[in-house]
């Protein structure tokens, strides 16, 4: 496998890992309003992610990175073409990370709903907003040869942009669920099972429906396998959310959008922008990439560097892996008062 | 769509300067308090004594709340170089990504990963990893602003490259950019100068506890005196001595300058013609508008500026109008007629960055640098031996200082950014003409993109940045007249706790928050 192939893998991977981990934050944060009745509920949702999101959305930081790091003909093109769109991503995720923050910064009523309102509003919005980007650069953008959008500032805003919005929701939103299913208890783990049973067959189906596109379009009989085993992990997930096993459910969730991107992009290689105006002008991963000297060394930092990420963000996930509940907690802990 | 007679490119680097500038409101406080917090929480580790438990929570709950704000604002950053200016980035792909990519992986999962197991860790890890999380935190901090000042300095002075057959630099030697000296002496000016705006906020907010608890006729032997007292000491220490260096590395970066980007250090000092000795310039008055530099006049001290600028008194420093002859003859008079410099095209090249900006904000950031180690200076002597100033004019005069560092820290780098105009990457003047790249601002935004689009981000992102200054200010603000006790008081029993302060609203104080501290 040659260096671009392999950082184009890289860069799927890091789009997976991000889906993955911040799905169920997004989700999780989306469904305050729907699972969280009182605010006892919202405050434990809130407490399951807390420790969590911020270290999820360093994965997009790192996708976008590598993408400009990797392909800079792909960023170059793609973000530009979206500008409204991605400036709207932008502006969800940041009044949702200072809502995280600021929403427990003093303690009045209005207050605490206020700033919880608008973590489910940033939620939403950056999870469409990233999930039209991310449709829109698989299955393509109204781009001339030099790979500057033509048509306007909403001409990128396709049908595969909405499509592959409603994905990354659907998918966040019983992600979410089962991720809440797996780590609170009470009413909020009940309501969660619930919500994940009634709603992941409809959830699955825009993402289904995407990766069964790109296949279509560009596919192999791999990506044909992959997405089989992607509709597969429904059925699977659906059943072990019946049978109350909310572990096994997040897995084969997980294993659905697993499964779902390899499709996607597996499919769309070596295209990293397809041109709705000609099939000439779509970017490859060869326009687009940097030396090889210089994917060279972003292999080796990221050949050391990423196992590392890894092994202490797992480490963060087992130290926070206990069950939470709605009740007030007092675990106010021993070490921190001073002999 | 033409208005205030700006085109997109003019609309874009408003947008640029404005949300960088903003965002690095946050950045020196992140690093500097981040810093401090982390030495506090060291103490209190090794010592045991309440004071530094209670700094760690009061300092470190601040930190936080400016943190996410940061965080927040920096996401804009890693995006908005394909948004706005995806010629740039296709232009400086082989190099310039690559560090962004490797801050993110090294840097900014560090960061957040163990800032997230510091915040929720009290009582869950034990106590010596609890720290080394946060220590893990802040050295994350530290490294994403040395790949970030070396993807700047980059810009700047761009090293370890070759021109490729397209004229874009091809990457040969990522040594030579991550130890670019551009990056080391400015990275090293970058943290200190975070050091002084930590420092300053630590005398500023502690000498005003201090005094009112002084009027309010409270004990100097509890805990809470030791809490603002050791603030304002290790604060006014910490000042002062990233004040010295400040100058030092300052130094060393002024004559990097000169020889790097003579134009921005002559325009810094308003000296037309080349001068032998060269006198450094104190206070400037004429029309700076025309951006003529014979328009300027300046009141001098004789041999000073052949000093900054190569350490002897006798050196000749060129002035602004030769060099810019030199730039043009080597450079272009004009920019290529080409489409890629959109109105532009075929226009005249001002080779000179706009003078009022880099002579003034030279001076603002000295100046401002300066006010702050006075103020420290001021601190430290009025609290000497346990005393407690009370005069009204020097403590409010330390708590509105405050704002000193952050304004040095703002204007120190519009004067480097703006000074390196008309350049977006400025040539490499060590290396043949053959061999250096060079990349106008004026061909660097994204081509497919319209006035309105940037106009519409423009307004929603300083609208949103100015509605979250507020609240975080507001937020600061009121927890800092709250004082330690409400910040954590119930969290560590043991301590007396005293009664709210006069200026606490009353808000109540949820003792179901587990840590106050979090969620």
């Amino acid at each position: 496998m040659d260096l671009q192939t392999l950082w184009f893998a890289a860069v799927a991977v890091l789009w997976t890992g991000f889906l993955l981990l911040e799905g169920f934050d997004f989700g999780v944060a989306a469904l305050l309003p729907v699972l969280g009745r009182k605010p006892a509920d919202r405050h434990v949702m809130l407490r399951s992610i807390g420790p969590l999101w911020d270290g999820n959305e360093v994965w997009l930081i790192t996708a976008v990175g590598a993408v400009f790091a990797a392909f800079p003909g792909w960023y170059a093109t793609w973000l530009p073409a979206l500008y409204l769109p991605f400036v709207l991503v932008l502006f969800g995720l940041i009044i949702r990370a200072v809502a995280f923050e600021w929403r427990h910064s003093h303690h009045t009523e209005p207050w605490d709903a206020t700033w919880t309102r608008i973590i489910t509003a940033g939620s939403l919005i950056a999870a469409l907003g990233i999930g039209a980007a991310l449709g829109a650069t698989t299955l393509g953008l109204p781009i001339d040869a030099d790979g500057t959008r033509v048509g306007g500032a909403f001409a990128g805003l396709s049908w595969a942009a909405l499509l592959g919005a409603v994905a990354v929701l659907g998918f966040s939103l019983v992600h979410g669920a089962l991720f809440l299913a797996l780590k609170v208890d009470g009413d909020v783990r009940l309501r969660a099972r619930a919500f994940a049973l009634r709603w992941s067959p409809v959830a699955a189906l825009p993402l289904l429906a995407w990766a069964g596109i790109t296949h279509l379009r560009y596919g192999t009989p791999i990506t044909g396998a992959l997405w089989l085993v992607a509709a597969l992990a429904v059925v699977v997930a659906w059943t072990r959310i019946r049978l109350d096993r909310e572990g096994s459910a997040f897995a084969a969730w997980a294993v659905l959008l697993v499964a779902s991107a390899a499709t996607i992009f597996g499919a769309a290689y070596p295209v990293v922008v397809p041109s709705t105006v000609d099939v000439a002008f779509d970017v490859t991963v060869a326009d687009a990439s940097v030396s090889d000297y210089t994917l060279m060394i972003m292999t080796w930092a990221a050949g050391i560097g990423l196992p590392v990420v890894l092994g202490y963000q797992t480490w963060t996930y087992w130290v926070f892996r206990k069950r939470l509940t709605a009740e007030p907690v007092q675990e106010e802990p021993a070490e921190v008062v001073p002999a | 769509m033409d208005v205030l007679g700006m085109d997109t490119l003019d609309i874009a680097r408003w947008q640029f300067g404005i949300t960088t500038v903003y965002h690095f409101l946050m950045v020196p406080l992140t690093i500097g308090l981040g810093i401090l917090v982390a030495v506090m929480h060291t103490m209190w580790v090794r010592t045991d004594k309440p004071e530094w438990l209670r700094m760690t929570r009061f300092w470190g709950r601040i930190y936080l709340i400016n943190f996410v704000l940061g965080v927040a604002t920096g996401l804009v950053q890693e995006f908005q170089f394909g948004l706005a200016w995806s010629e740039y980035s296709r232009f400086v792909g082989d190099v310039f990504g690559s560090l962004l990519a490797l801050e993110a992986l090294l840097a900014f999962f560090l960061e957040s990963t163990f800032l997230g197991l510091w915040i929720f860790g009290w009582g869950r890890i034990p106590k010596k990893v609890h720290l080394a999380a946060l220590w893990a935190a802040v050295i994350g901090s530290i490294v994403s602003a040395y790949f970030i000042i070396a993807a700047n300095s980059w810009m700047q002075h761009p090293v370890g490259v070759t021109v490729g057959e397209d004229g874009r630099p091809v990457h040969t030697d990522f040594l030579a950019v991550l130890t670019n000296n551009t990056a080391l002496a400015a990275f090293s000016h970058a943290v200190v100068a975070a050091l002084m705006v930590a420092g300053a906020l630590l005398v500023g907010i502690g000498l005003w506890h201090l005094r009112k608890r002084k009027l309010a006729g409270r004990s100097p032997e509890d805990v809470d005196h030791a809490v603002w007292r050791r603030s304002v000491r290790l604060g006014g220490w910490v000042s002062l001595a990233a004040f010295a260096l400040t100058a030092l590395t300052g130094d060393w970066q002024g004559k990097l300058m000169y020889e790097q980007q003579p134009l921005k250090m002559s325009s810094a000092e308003a000296l037309c013609e080349t001068e032998a000795p060269a006198s450094f310039s104190i206070f400037a008055f004429g029309k700076f508008g025309s951006n003529e530099c014979d328009d300027v006049h300046s009141i001098t001290v004789p041999y000073i500026l052949s000093y900054l600028a190569h350490g002897d008194f006798s050196t000749a420093v060129p002035g602004v109008n030769e060099l810019q002859e030199e730039y043009a003859a080597v450079y272009g008079e004009t920019y290529p007629d080409d489409p890629s410099f959109g109105a532009k095209a075929g226009e005249p090249i001002d080779y000179a960055p706009v003078l009022a900006v880099t002579y003034w904000n030279f001076r603002l950031m000295i100046g401002m640098g300066g006010l702050s180690a006075a103020v420290a200076a001021y601190a430290l002597w009025s609290t000497r031996r346990g005393r407690v100033p009370t005069s009204r004019i020097g403590v409010y005069g330390s708590l509105l200082a405050v704002g000193a560092p952050f304004v040095a820290n703002a204007s120190g780098w519009i004067f480097t950014e703006m000074g390196r105009q008309p350049f977006v990457v400025h040539p490499n003047p060590d290396v043949p003409v053959e061999d250096q790249v060079w990349f106008f601002t004026a061909q660097a935004v994204s081509p497919g993109i319209s006035a309105a689009e940037v106009w519409t981000s423009l307004i929603t992102l300083t609208v949103v940045y100015g509605v979250l200054a507020v609240v975080e200010l507001w937020l600061i603000g009121r927890f800092v007249r709250a004082g330690v006790t409400s910040g954590d008081g119930h969290a560590t029993p043991g301590f007396t706790p005293e009664p709210p302060d006069d200026e606490d609203d009353g808000a109540p104080r949820r003792d179901d928050d587990v840590l106050q501290f979090a969620y």
